[in-house]
């Protein structure tokens, strides 16, 4: 790295010399395993990586030092020997009540933020006596219908001491006044809060699928969010832009990492549009990656989103504080790794890819239980997905110095390449007219499925392997034990919501939610309207319902 | 002369949008030339029923990863006996327990496809057990 030029030519001849006598020959003894080897996103890898792979390579320009631009080794200068990333399990399930239990749980076994897990009628902005909500209620995580359930899930919780995350995309601002009204009935201050809103619409239409309106009112509703967090929850990062669905939808390593990017790129525009300043709410804007399997591939990936956010908010947006440069993220391990047969080895991927987003600097981390195939995870798989943190954390002494793996021809190769092809990745999507326009033509849909089917081949040809269903397959399997959601839930949910609204003051839901309604075909903030509705004990469904009719509904053009 | 080829509705009922399996599964059939109606995502167990009463077709392959299966599976195959639809081969793939199974099975599902199938397999055991050729 970083040789004067005769000096490359020097170990260009050797890496020559060494090709055609040392290893030549021994390829006629162990002639290579496959016909080419490529990377889980199908990218060739060579077999070996050296030098001249990083010719003109300037450490100081591509890498810096931890904490300091372009941020590719690290957003803090110590990293973790300062503090070790957040252990943030994903969890919900059943009532506000169960899944309250399930919290407390976790934080008395070690956990350090929390992160709510919510049921599909609540993700799609659906009341739970809603017709299509049964079957659903409890299933895939907590029911919360009116602000009633929010007191009950977060009780016992000092919200200003611990970070919650939250995974709700379409109704995000109605679920997120739901919380801050709990923090201001309870007596936390605002201005302490911390946590994260998912609240990324445009990865929704391209990935997981939870949509209600159409993407404009949409990216309205997320800008409001940026506007309030930026003025009245300073703390607070308003927007987690995941490639996390991205990728389990069957995407490569580098759409993930590029789709995402573009994304951030559309949310920044959409709020400078909107006539905010960039370093006003930039700095709370944070990321959401995957941990797959191919664990060099993913260590580069991270460090290439980096590196690019950094260059995107600097030349593109001229951004002046630092912060607003620095990409944060969390990262969770790969759901869609995990396989269905012999399932205690779920425990070894997860470890595997959770070394793979420590090594590539995450802030924060959630590691899957192995039995996720089959349903929520048990008390005691979730214990183990927890330990494997803080086994990696405290025994595999990984944690001890900065960016470990900077420095490897491989690594640094492959991050450049990922680099590159995320630039590739942003002049088509310009080309398009933006994100927004490209999801409406389906093209980063498009490229995912192609993606996911072609791996999906490779699988079945046996040029993929995944050790119980293509090889290493055993004929009886031992089945494990599952968590199973009670059909109790859905009875008590819906008695207590018949309660709320038995108990609620009937005149002031109408006048917040025809309030709501009129704000919503101008162009005010909607935050403050969306709490007064909350605090009325409005439900979440009447408050989609209300806007729905201002906004419409979105529907997939067909691809 | 070539059969009549086979007509597969490939529909996702519950609430969520994980269809990544489901298009898989789409491409997968129309490559092994069968005729494949995708129906979009989160549909009544009713509007499926009713598209493949018009579509006309012999099979009916559900994706499902809600959890919501043992109440939405059941209701799909009664639809189906109502409407005299019982000859339509009716299977299904998604995150459901192994406990679940021998209900759903018992309820007329024909087949569950667990994660980790093959495509080959699926596509094989239609061709066999559609009777509709």
């Amino acid at each position: 790295m970083g040789r004067t030029p005769t000096g490359q030519t020097r170990l260009n001849k050797s890496k020559r010399r060494w090709e055609e006598e040392t290893l030549a020959p021994s390829w006629k003894r162990f002639p290579p395993r496959l016909p080419e080897f490529t990377s889980i996103s199908g990218h060739p890898i060579q077999a070996l990586y050296a030098p001249d792979d990083l010719e003109g390579f300037d450490p100081e320009q591509e890498l810096g030092f931890p904490g300091e631009p372009p941020y590719t080794r690290g957003i803090h200068p110590g990293m973790y020997r300062g503090r070790l990333w957040t252990m943030r399990q994903f969890s919900g399930f059943g009532t506000a009540r169960d899944t309250n239990q399930r919290f407390l749980y976790l934080l008395r076994q070690g956990q350090t933020g929390l992160s709510v897990a919510f049921d599909l009628p609540t993700l799609m902005g659906l009341d739970s006596d809603h017709p299509t909500a049964s079957g659903e209620i409890g299933k895939c995580g907590v029911a919360v219908d009116t602000l009633a359930d929010m007191e009950v899930l977060f009780r016992d919780i000092d919200l200003e001491a611990i970070s919650t995350s939250m995974t709700i995309n379409c109704p995000a601002a109605v679920i997120w006044a739901m919380f801050l009204a709990h923090a201001e009935k309870s007596g936390f201050s605002w201005a302490r809060l911390r946590g994260t809103l998912q609240n990324d619409i445009l990865k929704e239409y391209i990935a997981q699928k939870e949509w209600i309106y159409p993407p404009h009112p949409s990216m309205r509703l997320v800008t409001d969010t940026i506007a309030f967090a930026a003025q009245n929850v300073p703390n607070w990062n308003s927007v987690s832009i995941s490639g996390y669905h991205i990728r389990e939808a069957g995407s490569t390593a580098l759409q993930e990492l590029a789709f995402t990017l573009r994304d951030g790129i559309e949310y920044v525009e959409t709020a400078i549009r909107a006539g905010l300043e960039v370093d006003d709410f930039a700095p709370r804007l944070s990321f959401f990656f995957n941990a797959h399997n191919d664990f060099f591939e993913e260590i580069a990936k991270y460090r290439a989103a980096r590196k690019v956010w950094h260059r995107v908010m600097k030349e593109r947006f001229g951004c002046k504080d630092s912060r607003s440069s620095m990409l944060r993220f969390h990262a969770q391990t790969a759901g869609c790794s995990l396989t269905a047969q012999q399932p205690h080895n779920n425990i070894v991927r997860t470890s595997i890819q959770a070394l793979a987003a420590i090594l590539g600097g995450t802030q924060s981390l959630h590691t899957n239980s192995m039995d996720e195939t089959y349903a929520l995870p048990t008390e005691q798989a979730a214990t183990i997905a927890l330990r494997s943190q803080q086994i990696l954390a405290t025994e595999s002494e990984v944690a001890n110095t900065v960016d470990p793996l900077a420095g490897s021809y491989f690594v640094e190769k492959l991050t450049l390449e990922l680099e590159k092809g995320c630039w590739e990745y942003f002049e088509k999507i310009d080309a398009m007219g933006g994100m927004v326009a490209a999801i409406e033509r389906c093209y980063p849909q498009k490229e995912i499925l192609d993606a996911a089917y072609r791996y999906q081949q490779a699988v079945e040809r046996g040029e993929k392997v995944i050790v119980g269903v293509n090889r290493f397959v055993v004929d009886e399997e031992q089945p494990i034990d599952t968590l199973a959601i009670e059909s109790g839930v859905a009875d008590k949910q819906l008695d207590s919501l018949r309660r709320v609204k038995a108990n609620r003051d009937g005149t002031a839901v109408r006048r917040s939610l025809a309030e709501l309604r009129r704000a919503a075909a101008t162009d005010e903030n909607l935050m403050p309207f969306l709490l007064s509705c909350v605090k009325a004990y409005a439900t979440l469904g009447e408050v989609c319902e209300e806007m729905k009719q201002v906004f419409g509904t979105y529907e997939e053009p067909v691809f | 002369m070539s059969e009549k080829p086979l007509r597969v509705l490939v529909a996702k009922p519950g609430l969520d949008g994980h269809d990544r399996g489901a298009k898989i599964i789409a491409r997968a059939l129309r490559d092994a030339g069968m005729e494949v109606i995708y129906s979009g995502l989160r549909q009544s167990p009713e509007q499926i029923v009713n598209a493949a009463l018009q579509e006309d077709v012999h099979c009916i392959g559900l994706s499902i990863l809600s959890g919501a299966h043992n109440v939405i599976l059941p209701r799909i195959t009664a639809l189906l006996r109502e409407k005299q639809l019982d000859d339509v081969l009716v299977v299904a793939g998604g995150i459901i327990p192994d406990p679940d199974i021998p209900r759903l099975k018992a309820c007329g599902i024909a087949e569950i496809f667990l994660p980790g199938t093959s495509t080959q397999t699926i596509i094989e055991y239609i061709k066999e057990n559609c009777s509709g050729q």
